[in-house]
Parts: C-alpha cells; sequence; structure tokens
C-alpha cells in the first residue's frame, strides 16, 4: 500500500488530505503515481500535482522526481514551505 | 568535545506560547562549560507585503516537521562546537505580536553560537515543511516562500 498525504495549498486545490493506494509495481515512480491518481480522480489532479514548484518527500524527505517508491512508503506532495 | 556525550538537542511543536526564559535555562548546563547562549525569536507581524493581517494561520506536516529540524540542529552541530540546542514552532491559529519560532543554541564562544543559531533560522525558513496562511480584511492568502530566504540558507 502507499499512503499519500497532501499539504497546504496543494491539499486545498485536491479537496484531499490523504488517500491510501493498494501497491502495485506500476507506483514504483512518481510518472506512475501521477497517473494512477490522474485516472482515479480526473484530469486537474495531474495539473495540480505537475505543478513546477511542486515539493516531493518520501517517508518524510524531500527527494526529487527520480525517486523509487516501494510499498509501504508514505508519500507526499506540498507546495515551497514558508515557516520560521 | 567527548563523543560519547551526546549533545542535547530539542526539537518542539506546540500550539501553546513558549516560555522564553525557561527555553533560555534548558540551554544551561550543570557543567557551565557555555560562554555564550544566542536565541532568536520570530513574532507574527501585523503587516507582510503591505498586506493587513488579522491572523495567520500555521500548518505543518507533523513527523517529517521534527524530522527535518532535527536533521538542520545534527548539521549545525558538524559545523560549530555546539553545546546544547533547542527549536520550538508553533502552529495552529497565532494573532500578531504573538511568538511563533523561538531557536537557542549554546557554545563556549559567542561566535559560534550566533552563527549556529542564524543558519538553523535560515534552513528552518527554507526547509521545515511548515505553510502560513493569512488571514486578512481581504480574505485568506496562502504565503508565498521568499526568494531572499533561498538565497540566505543559499549562502551556508
Amino acid at each position: 500500500m502507499l499512503n499519500v498525504v497532501f499539504f497546504a495549498r496543494v491539499k486545498e486545490q485536491l479537496g484531499c488530505a490523504s488517500l491510501q493506494l493498494p501497491w502495485d509495481d506500476a507506483l514504483s515512480s512518481f510518472a506512475g503515481l501521477r497517473f494512477q491518481l490522474t485516472e482515479l480522480k480526473g484530469p486537474k489532479w495531474e495539473e495540480v500535482l505537475s505543478e513546477e514548484n511542486i515539493i516531493l518527500a518520501v517517508n518524510h524527505t524531500v527527494v526529487d522526481e527520480s525517486a523509487v517508491l516501494n510499498d509501504g512508503d508514505e508519500v507526499a506532495f506540498f507546495p515551497p514551505v514558508t515557516g520560521g | 568535545m567527548n563523543v560519547d556525550t551526546p549533545i542535547p538537542l530539542s526539537v518542539v511543536i506546540q500550539e501553546a506560547e513558549f516560555d522564553i526564559a525557561a527555553l533560555q535555562q534548558s540551554l544551561l548546563r550543570e557543567s557551565h562549560q557555555e560562554g555564550a547562549v544566542a536565541t532568536f525569536t520570530g513574532y507574527v507581524r501585523v503587516n507582510n507585503d503591505d498586506r493587513s493581517v488579522n491572523s495567520l494561520e500555521l500548518e505543518h506536516y507533523p513527523g517529517m516537521t521534527e524530522k527535518s529540524i532535527g536533521d538542520i540542529l545534527h548539521e549545525a552541530c558538524d559545523r560549530w562546537p555546539v553545546l546544547a540546542a533547542g527549536v520550538v514552532h508553533r502552529v495552529g491559529l497565532l494573532q500578531p505580536g504573538d511568538p511563533i519560532v523561538w531557536v537557542g543554541i549554546s557554545s563556549m564562544h559567542r561566535e559560534a553560537a550566533f552563527s549556529a543559531c542564524e543558519f538553523v533560522m535560515d534552513y528552518l525558513k527554507t526547509r521545515a515543511p511548515f505553510w502560513k496562511k493569512e488571514r486578512g480584511p481581504e480574505g485568506d492568502c496562502w504565503v508565498d516562500a521568499r526568494e531572499g530566504d533561498r538565497s540566505r540558507a543559499d549562502r551556508w
């Protein structure tokens, strides 16, 4: 299973804070994950999740687009951070 | 530094206000090795980029927030002779004038304490997963990341 979480503006645009996807080898890349989410939820998800400045994290570590996803991972999509 | 003794590092995410005097005290050890404590406190401004702010809502990514700030503190300890370090960051609904964030570093000398404190704050601004949403007379508005914050962090 893949746990997918969204924060801040991304969460609001999607109207979704988190969802779980049963594991499938097609989910082992961000491209595959985006494809599956778009199939499930519609083209708006492709648009929001492909925004240029979106940040990707796997298991609480920021990664780039080439990261490999594994069964049991927590994957996050969020906008640039503004803490402090 | 004795490698067998871990450096006390503390990361706290909370909604409640914090006690700056108690936090400062928490950086001091019974051994009295520290000659300097540098601290920074960030507050909610009443104006941001000419927008008037009635309140500020802070969202974060529980779990990743603590990990990313812990990583920043460890990096500070690798770069400077830090004796103790702490970060408190508030989340939830805040008002202008409220303290948002506190960073404290103790060291033997002031140079390391000042530098490590600024480093932690600069990295926190660009790496820790917090997001601010302003509520003002014109409605709600997500705060944009600032290029200036990124360039400040890049200089380290």
